[in-house]
């Protein structure tokens, strides 16, 4: 490859190419996955870069998401760098490898295009499909943009295989509004990431001149304390995620936070997104804040390890939290993200008081107009207004 | 076994990794057993059906060709006593 100069290249490429791209640049051995239907182009641009010879990897279409992920498994414990990508259903069908992956510490990375799940059966965007693997033990980052997805790619594997990690990562990017659009995509150089990201180095490998055990029975004298190292570690593992996010700074001038805010001075009320429709909320604020509403926004990337400090940092000045959720937790509490917000708070003798909407179910837009009415609501309440009960945003009576 | 002899979860290998291989052979099964099996030599035609269903692989042959239980692994499941073509396998009641 001709040596380029560090960030030459802005691409105009659609969001999954880049990151098929990005996986390739992270020289990837071995990428498993289902190839068709819930899929997204990354896989599919990957098994063109393998068959064209572009990228020295193992392509293996298998049958379902379930083998997917099982031979993910197989790959990572074998000391293979390995990326897999899915969807919605694919997700679901993986469910109970997501948890072996991360038990038996593998530094797995997928990109998961967030889609609704059936039924009624639905190929469009919301958080439905990853508010169900929450608690599997990987570490999941929400993107807001095709440069974050391309970006994070490489801080994925930088920070999955770091030795006092070493657990699989789940880049989350929403589907169809993210996953199937053009983006103007600044790309690293092939140094940079070789520079950023290195050789895989596994701590423990499946070897036959060396072998060893994974995955065996937990009894219960040693499931406990299993649960609580891994417990223990995801946590622990914010520091290096952040790390990670300081030195990209320092290489390519994008700054992650886990926790972001957006016009928080002086805010009375604020939003609280995850994910591509970030964009359209802070478009929002804009508008709200030159109408003199004293409204602000704050994101969360970082989903697990749960960024409780930073969180509470970001949202212990306002009035009222209004929270948006892009999944229903059907005869639960509302949304899954609100409500873990509101646990995050509730010990805390300072906090807002938590509004909530759920949007954007099933591929329902979400407009700019959309999220001002929300934080009308939000405002109203710090005004005085009763407390409402959850809202689905636009639902039909 | 005691409490103190387990391990912490600060003390556990990667992802609960067994590193040393065959350390299964630690675990002595033997004290599971309620029944042992005995061979009557008589009845023997050594052909090693026994063997073969062990599912625990503890029966192997001795120098003169009949079939023995490890008791440090026999659990005493009588498959062997079953599965015995001539039925020279009888499971005793073990007595402390």
């Amino acid at each position: 490859m001709a040596k380029a100069a560090p960030q030459s290249l802005r691409k105009g490429i659609e969001v999954s190419i880049s990151m098929a791209e990005a996986a390739m640049q992270a020289n990837v051995d071995v990428v498993a996955a289902y190839p068709i239907t819930p899929q997204t182009h990354i896989v599919e641009h990957l098994s063109e870069l393998v068959a064209d010879g572009r990228l020295d990897a193992e392509f293996v279409p298998v049958e379902s998401e379930h083998s997917a992920m099982s031979a993910c498994c197989g790959s990572s414990a074998s000391g293979a760098r390995t990326y897999t990508a899915t969807s919605s259903q694919g997700l679901a069908l993986m469910h109970e490898i997501l948890y072996i992956a991360s038990a038996l510490r593998l530094p797995i990375v997928m990109a998961v295009a967030n889609r609704a799940l059936s039924g009624p059966i639905s190929i469009w965007n919301d958080h439905g499909d990853i508010m169900a693997e929450r608690d599997t033990g990987w570490i999941q980052v929400f993107v807001e943009n095709g440069q974050e997805a391309y970006d994070m790619t490489f801080h994925a594997f930088r920070v999955a295989e770091d030795h006092g990690v070493l657990l699989p990562y789940m880049i989350n990017f929403d589907g169809f509004i993210l996953s199937h659009v053009i983006e103007p995509i600044v790309y690293w150089s092939q140094e940079l990431v070789d520079q950023y990201i290195g050789l895989y180095e596994p701590m423990l490998r499946l070897d036959t001149k060396n072998p060893i055990t994974m995955g065996p029975v937990g009894i219960p004298d040693i499931y406990l304390e299993t649960r609580k190292a891994h417990d223990f570690v995801l946590r622990e593992s914010k520091a290096t995620i952040v790390k990670a996010w300081d030195e990209m700074e320092k290489l390519v001038g994008r700054r992650y936070r886990p926790i972001e805010t957006y016009k928080t001075d002086g805010a009375r009320i604020l939003l609280l997104t995850m994910g591509g429709v970030s964009e359209t909320a802070m478009t929002a604020v804009d508008a709200l804040r030159e109408a003199g509403l004293p409204v602000g926004l704050v994101r969360i990337r970082l989903w697990r390890p749960f960024p409780f400090e930073e969180l509470y940092e970001a949202v212990k000045d306002c009035e009222v939290l209004g929270v948006v959720d892009r999944c229903l937790s059907t005869g639960g509490p509302g949304g899954p993200v609100a409500s873990e917000i509101k646990g995050a708070l509730y010990h805390k003798d300072k906090r807002p008081k938590v509004v909530e909407f759920i949007a954007g179910i099933g591929g329902r837009d979400v407009r700019v107009e959309d999220f001002q009415d929300m934080a009308k609501k939000t405002l109203s309440v710090a005004d005085g207004a009763p407390l409402p009960p959850f809202e689905l945003v636009g639902v039909r009576e | 076994m005691s409490e103190s002899r387990l391990p912490g979860w600060k003390d556990l290998t990667l992802g609960l990794a067994i590193l040393e291989p065959m350390s299964a052979r630690n675990n002595l099964t033997g004290s599971w057993r309620s029944e042992r099996p005995v061979w009557d030599h008589t009845k023997c035609i050594k052909c090693g059906v026994c063997q073969m269903y062990c599912p625990e692989a503890c029966i192997s042959q001795d120098a003169d060709g009949y079939f023995q239980a490890d008791m440090d692994y026999c659990k005493g499941c009588g498959i062997c006593s079953r599965e015995c073509w001539t039925q020279c396998i009888t499971m005793q009641q073990e007595e402390v």
